[in-house]
């Protein structure tokens, strides 16, 4: 009975290592353990066997079904892995092939300026409001300190509906209907159309952006105002980027000045993009002229406030080295797409 | 304005900078240089040589050789110009100099022409003489050069001599950008003064006296002013026995430097007054002015009037006239008139220096068409304390240079004149407004250049009449803040209450559809506010459509920009159609933009407008493709009702039956559809293209970001397919909603899986095929709650005249 245990033994593992199939696997769990299989077949021997064998010979019975199924699992484990291993080789791609992609669209480039503009001041504590784009002749003009005949109309050449609605020519209007609200403090910019009768070139359109930026509190400094700016250049053009304000005029503001950074090209040394001064000038700004607060109510003993604006288009042009206004407005996919 | 810096050295003898450093201070200071040009450069080497003797060229007709003296040694020169004669001292540029130019005045090479000596025609040339073209000028600004050759220089110029600085080329014209405020600043004294306080030099300002004949003006002349509204001062003097001949050289150059062409002493003096006062002169011929009489009036509405230039204006009754006894002679601070024109043969002379309204003038000049260099400074609104000045220093200058006899005194009629002004001086308080910590003294400092005096007293400071610009004291905090230098102010973060940085809900909306479209596959497009009142033509709506009425430009740059668009699609067709054009494939656009819809006309008040999600494209995807970006849309913005399209949607620009109105919750939102051939035409775009328009305030009404949690399933689904045969012409929407109406709490979802026509259906039919899935949240369905739902969807169903296939 041994001897035949241990021919069956020999025999299924010899058959279990040299098998190279799952089913051959199977095929030799059937001819062994099976219902039918041999060791079943010696099981169905014990009967010969006297009682007190039995238990013995039961155990080597046993023992020999453990090894042949720890064998079977074995194999099956290792021919299972073989298997995948070949599928896998087989399923082998050519990782250069062409992508599939969504096709994601894009963002235009006086969008991608906006948000970028926004994400700062937004950062810092202001709101973004909007203000309509056919605006009355007095919020564009009159509320910002610039009376009919004052000749920064002129300088604007705006279009006009009828005598006291226009299209706005500046989003300073909204500085005024911000103030308006009442609601001090003030920290907002207000992005938008603006409209001027230029006709289109390479550098003017007749339709534009502007973001306006307006702080009313109290106790606020034209230092405050050179602080902000200074920490919006360089967050916008870069952490080296210089700032230089000029006395300039702007009817609503008192003191005004323009705003240069230093050329983030060449870094101030002049080159073909800033036509050579090393400078390139990006926004207009002042502290709130008093007769402005006024007009909306404002003390301005009591209040002060700064305001700029900045030509979105400008700022695009300038970041991402458009050479030519109108190709942000034509809309050509191919144009687009490089943003 | 442009200014040769010799100029202004003239009244700040002790400047002395470089162009750049003068350019850099004055800009800092608020008097900004928007560039300047050297006149000397490339003019190396150029001396005066004088002309000993000349001979003919033995092998060239046209050449001659002559022997140039010039100062340390002879050379010989072989030149081809026609004008020059032995004894003549002409500019020489010497072996290895160089010139700006050629002799033909074309543009100026970027480096200049080097000379070196060489031979023509076999004899040796030193040098060459130089016309003054090829000294970088022309005869414009130089009258006294030859049509043709060599500039012949003064007879007493030293010969050896730097020719150059002889020519009064040693010098730096800056171009400003004067500010509109500051119409002081027009002038070459407005820009000395501020030169002079920038450097922290003396300003030595001309102090005109002309002290005339002892006759009287008032015997000559008399003027009465209608209009006093428009003139608040009229200036006049007289001078007689004129005599007319070329200007000083001194007064040349700086004309030309400025751009101003020297003609003749008395046209020349009243240029050279007018850029150092900034006051425009004018200069009557006494003998045709009728009556001896000037009348400043307003013209009659169409009156006609030749001015100088020969051409006739037509006037108006805002236009200011200036007029004689009998007739209009000139439009006041504009151009004077063809009929009292100074000529050659001059005698008597009325000096006129006037102030008129700069708005009426600015206006007046507008709407004649006529902005001449008199127009441009009067425009500012001048001070007509100027005035005065203004026309004794033309006076003195008519003495000084012998041009004729001025008459003893002066005609003025006037009202009150400006007076220095009062502001209230707090230097804490310009500290506080400018976030700075400069002492008083320094301020006090700043003010003394500028002529403003402090009134220690009274707490105030007293501004010239001529700083019109100062009026409070953020202008008194501007001028201590540009002295004290801009650069130097702190900067610092403003303080005090925190606000909350954010973005309006709207526009919260507009970003999270910018993305969707974005993702989607649709770039962003931007066009134009305005557009053609022919759009809607090429839109094929309909005469009467509400579309047509518009918001229209009074001055429009064309009529293709003179309305503001009431409809989007415009816009994004163009910019198909450029794109198509272009041979761009499958483009996918998306605007969001403004219409401009009016709620009367004529406008009397704002216009609606109203923000537009417009979406186009052509190649590749169909109708249901962009049906798609528009619920994926709505989703986004948590709008997950049920969106329905009417098919009705009424738009004669899209294909009559591939359209739908979109609504949600009962509320129209917009439209979709392909584009209708014929509009497809009229934009030329050879395929079928989609677009697709939400009203985006609409949209805002049902948008939210709020978002609640519901649970996910627990318990199984259970599906039931049904298919069913219908006449074609209902939609399956109906199915949708019959499927959504009866399906009760326990209607999850519903896909439509099949969808055939043809074979085996009977024509007019269709096969529609449905997948519904039903869900209890709280137990697993038995078969009897999803049949109780099924015997009503299919009842409604049978109700619609839709059969179920066996």
């Amino acid at each position: 009975m041994k001897e035949k245990l241990e021919q069956i033994r020999l025999a299924a593992l010899e058959r279990i290592a040299a098998s190279e199939a799952l089913e051959t696997l199977n095929e030799i769990r059937v001819a062994y353990l099976g219902k039918k299989g041999e060791l079943t077949g010696v099981l169905k021997g014990m009967r010969d066997v006297s009682a007190e064998e039995r238990p013995r010979v039961g155990q080597m019975v046993n023992d020999t079904r453990a090894v042949i199924e720890e064998k079977l699992e074995e194999r099956k484990a290792r021919l299972a892995k073989k298997v995948r291993e070949e599928k896998l080789k087989r399923e082998v791609i050519d990782v250069t092939l062409p992508a599939k992609k969504n096709h994601v669209g894009h963002k235009h480039p006086n969008m991608i300026a906006l948000e970028e503009v926004e994400r700062i001041f937004v950062g810092m504590g202001y709101e973004v409001v909007e203000g309509p784009e056919v605006e009355y002749d007095y919020y564009n003009f009159e509320a910002l300190n610039i009376p009919k005949g004052h000749p920064a109309r002129d300088e604007q050449d705006t279009f006009y509906i009828n005598d006291s609605i226009l299209l706005r020519s500046q989003t300073s209007p909204v500085q005024v209907r911000t103030m308006e609200k009442g609601k001090l403090p003030i920290r907002m910019i207000a992005p938008g159309r603006v409209f001027r009768s230029d006709e289109v070139d390479a550098t003017h359109s007749p339709s534009f952006h502007q973001i306006e930026g307006l702080v009313i509190d109290k106790n606020i400094t034209f230092a405050d105002l050179k602080g902000t700016l200074e920490e919006f250049a360089r967050e916008l053009f870069g952490e080296d980027t210089r700032v230089k304000f000029r006395p300039h005029h702007f009817p609503f503001t008192e003191p005004s000045a323009e705003v240069d950074v230093s050329c983030f090209k060449c870094h101030g040394k002049g080159c073909r993009f800033c036509k050579g001064s090393g400078w390139i000038e990006i926004l207009g700004c002042g502290m709130v002229h008093p007769n402005v607060l006024r007009m909306c109510d404002i003390d301005p003993e009591e209040y002060s406030g700064f305001a700029f604006g900045v030509g979105l288009e400008r700022i695009a042009l300038l970041k991402y080295e458009i050479d030519d206004m109108r190709l942000l407005y034509e809309n050509d996919i191919r144009f687009l797409k490089q943003f | 304005m442009n200014t040769a810096l010799s100029w202004i050295k003239a009244y700040v003898p002790d400047l002395q900078v470089t162009a750049q450093e003068y350019t850099d201070a004055m800009t800092l200071s608020g008097t900004k240089v928007e560039g300047y040009e050297c006149l000397d450069k490339n003019l190396e080497k150029i001396v005066v040589g004088q002309i000993l003797s000349i001979e003919k060229h033995p092998d060239a007709d046209k050449l001659i050789v002559c022997q140039v003296d010039i100062g340390e040694k002879k050379i010989q020169i072989v030149t081809g110009a026609p004008n020059v004669k032995e004894g003549d001292k002409v500019p020489v540029v010497l072996d290895g100099g160089k010139v700006a130019g050629g002799h033909d005045g074309g543009p100026l090479p970027e480096n200049g022409i080097k000379i070196k000596k060489g031979k023509l025609r076999g004899i040796e040339s030193d040098g060459m003489m130089c016309s003054i073209e090829e000294l970088g000028s022309s005869r414009e600004m130089y009258p006294d050069a030859p049509e043709m050759g060599i500039y012949i220089m003064r007879e007493d110029a030293p010969v050896g001599a730097d020719a150059v600085e002889l020519l009064g080329l040693r010098d730096v014209v800056f171009e400003y950008e004067i500010t509109s405020n500051r119409v002081d600043c027009y002038s070459v004294l407005g820009i000395a003064r501020e030169a002079a306080a920038t450097f922290g030099k003396k300003f030595v300002p001309p102090m005109p006296e002309a002290k005339g004949n002892g006759e009287d003006v008032h015997d000559y002349a008399s003027v009465e002013v209608v209009d006093t509204d428009l003139c608040p001062r009229y200036c006049g003097r007289v001078v007689k026995n004129i005599k007319l001949g070329p200007s000083p050289e001194w007064m040349q150059r700086r004309l030309a430097a400025s751009g101003i062409r020297p003609i003749n002493n008395l046209v020349d003096i009243t240029n050279y007054v007018m850029e150092e006062y900034g006051q425009p002169m004018h200069a009557f011929d006494l003998d045709t002015v009728a009556g001896r009489k000037i009348i400043v009036k307003r013209a009659k509405d169409g009156d006609e009037f030749q001015t100088l230039d020969g051409q006739v204006r037509k006037l108006d009754k805002d236009v200011l006239m200036i007029n004689d006894a009998e007739k209009e002679i000139g439009i006041a601070g504009i151009m004077g008139g063809e009929n009292s024109k100074i000529t050659d043969q001059v005698k008597t002379v009325l000096f006129e220096a006037a102030c008129f309204d700069g708005t009426n003038n600015r206006l007046s000049a507008r709407r004649l068409g006529l902005r001449t260099d008199a127009s441009g400074k009067f425009e500012k609104g001048l001070d007509p304390n100027n005035a005065e000045a203004a026309v004794n220093r033309a006076c003195e200058l008519i003495e000084e240079l012998g041009c004729g006899e001025v008459v003893g005194g002066m005609i003025d009629v006037r009202g009150d004149l400006p007076v220095p002004k009062r502001i209230p001086f707090r230097p804490e308080k310009i500290n506080r407004f400018l976030g700075t910590d400069i002492s008083r003294e320094d301020m006090v400092s700043y003010f003394g250049p500028l002529e403003i005096e402090v009134d220690e007293a009274a707490g105030e400071v007293i501004v010239p009449a001529f700083r019109q610009d100062l009026v409070c004291e953020a202008d008194i905090a501007e001028e201590v803040a540009r002295f004290y230098g801009y650069d130097k102010i702190p900067t610092t973060l403003p303080t005090g209450e925190a606000t909350t940085g954010k973005l309006s809900f709207k526009l919260r909306v507009e970003e999270a559809v910018r993305e969707v479209a974005e993702f989607c596959g649709y770039s962003q497009g931007m066009s134009y506010s305005f557009e053609s009142p022919k759009v809607f033509d090429k839109l094929l709506l309909p005469v009467d459509s509400p579309l047509r009425n518009v918001v229209t430009i009074m001055n429009p740059l064309g009529e293709d920009y003179s309305i503001m668009r009431t409809i989007s699609l415009n816009g994004m067709l163009t910019s198909l159609a450029t794109n198509y054009n272009r041979r761009n494939k499958d483009v996918r656009l998306y605007e969001l933009g403004n219409i401009y819809l009016p709620k009367a006309l004529p406008l009397t008040e704002l216009p609606d407008e109203r923000m537009q999600l417009t979406l186009g494209f052509y190649g590749e995807g169909d109708f249901f493709t962009l049906k798609g970006v528009i619920e994926e849309i709505f989703d986004k913005l948590g709008m997950t009702k049920r969106i329905t399209y009417d098919p009705k949607a009424g738009k004669p620009f899209l294909h009559p039956g591939r359209q739908a109105e979109i609504s949600y919750r009962g509320t129209v939102m917009g439209y979709l559809g392909e584009v209708h051939p014929e509009v497809l035409d009229n934009y030329d775009i050879g395929e079928r293209a989609y677009v697709a328009v939400l009203d985006m305030p609409q949209v805002v009404k049902f948008a939210s970001f709020d978002r609640k949690y519901t649970g996910v399933a627990r318990f199984p689904a259970v599906t039931r397919d049904i298919s069913m045969v219908m006449d074609k012409k209902i939609m399956v929407g109906e199915v949708e909603s019959a499927i959504e109406t009866k399906g009760g709490k326990l209607l999850e979802s519903y896909h439509l899986f099949d969808l055939y026509e043809g074979a085996q259906i009977a024509e007019g039919c269709k096969s529609v095929a449905y997948s519904i899935t039903f869900r209890a949240k709280d137990r697993t369905l038995e078969d009897k709650d999803v049949n109780e739902v099924m015997e009503k969807i299919l009842a409604e169903l049978k109700e619609m005249g839709i059969e179920l296939r066996g």
